[in-house]
């Protein structure tokens, strides 16, 4: 009995450390945060196109590209794109400011992902809009646990 | 911090151009550990600016969640001949600056 009691002891004490770091993979809501950016304002679903693989073998560098579907025009234009994580400790992983000088409403980058998740991209168009639009990616090597 | 950008040298007016910027930076993330497990400060970029003539052309804010190296790809019009900046500060406070001009015909 004493030893069962000295080893779950021991499980439990080198388990513990552990744990913070596995409660930071947990997924979270990024709800409060959309609200945050719309100000209550109703999301729409379109317009918005978020390209990232299906699957990523390392979560520490993965391609990601962002589209909207606007014409780009001083009465029609994109004013802001934002990256939102359900996984990654950093939910807000960038907000890229665009203008009526864009052009293009295309954004390429390389993102960090805590394991896999679904990535949501959120536009504010210039008519006061939002549009999301989202990736679903399954990630092989998370960023941010290991400790290399 | 080293920089490289990547503009067309020269483009016709109103042409769409494509602006490419790749920084030399860890974008340490605050949630590694060093070898004897001390937590490594974050430091990222947090903020990177591209103006035209001093005229705000692209702005981005960036977390840890934008991988080492931070590479940034975007577009614009091109309106009128001058210098691009771009300019960037980390958690650090460091800042850096990269400038390349283009005509426009």
């Amino acid at each position: 009995m004493k030893r069962r009691h000295f080893l779950a002891g021991a499980a439990g004490a080198l388990l513990a450390p552990a744990l913070p770091r596995a409660a930071r993979a947990q997924y979270n809501s990024i709800e409060p945060l959309i609200r945050a950016i719309t100000g209550g304002a109703p999301l729409n679903q379109g317009r918005v196109t978020l390209e990232l693989p299906q699957l990523a073998d390392n979560g520490n560098s993965v391609p990601m590209r962002v589209t909207v579907a606007s014409p780009m025009t001083s009465a029609d234009y994109v004013k802001s794109i934002h990256l939102l994580s359900e996984r990654n400790p950093v939910p807000r992983m960038a907000t890229f400011h665009l203008g009526q000088r864009t052009g293009k409403a295309e954004i390429r980058s390389r993102v960090r992902l805590a394991g896999s998740q679904r990535v949501t991209a959120v536009a504010e168009l210039s008519d006061g809009s939002f549009w999301s639009g989202s990736a679903q990616v399954v990630v092989t090597l998370s960023a941010c646990m290991d400790e290399s | 911090m080293v920089a490289r950008v990547q503009i067309p040298k020269e483009a016709k007016r109103g042409e769409l151009i494509e602006l490419r910027i790749v920084i030399q930076h860890p974008m340490e993330t605050g949630y590694r550990h060093d070898e004897i497990g001390r937590l490594i400060k974050r430091n990222v970029i947090t903020s990177l600016l591209c103006n035209l003539n001093g005229a705000e052309v692209f702005r981005a804010e960036l977390s840890p969640g934008i991988a080492a190296n931070p590479y940034l790809q975007f577009y614009t019009v091109a309106e009128a001949s001058g210098e691009f900046e771009f300019s960037w500060i980390d958690d650090e406070g460091k800042r850096g600056s990269e400038r390349q001009s283009i005509v426009v015909r």
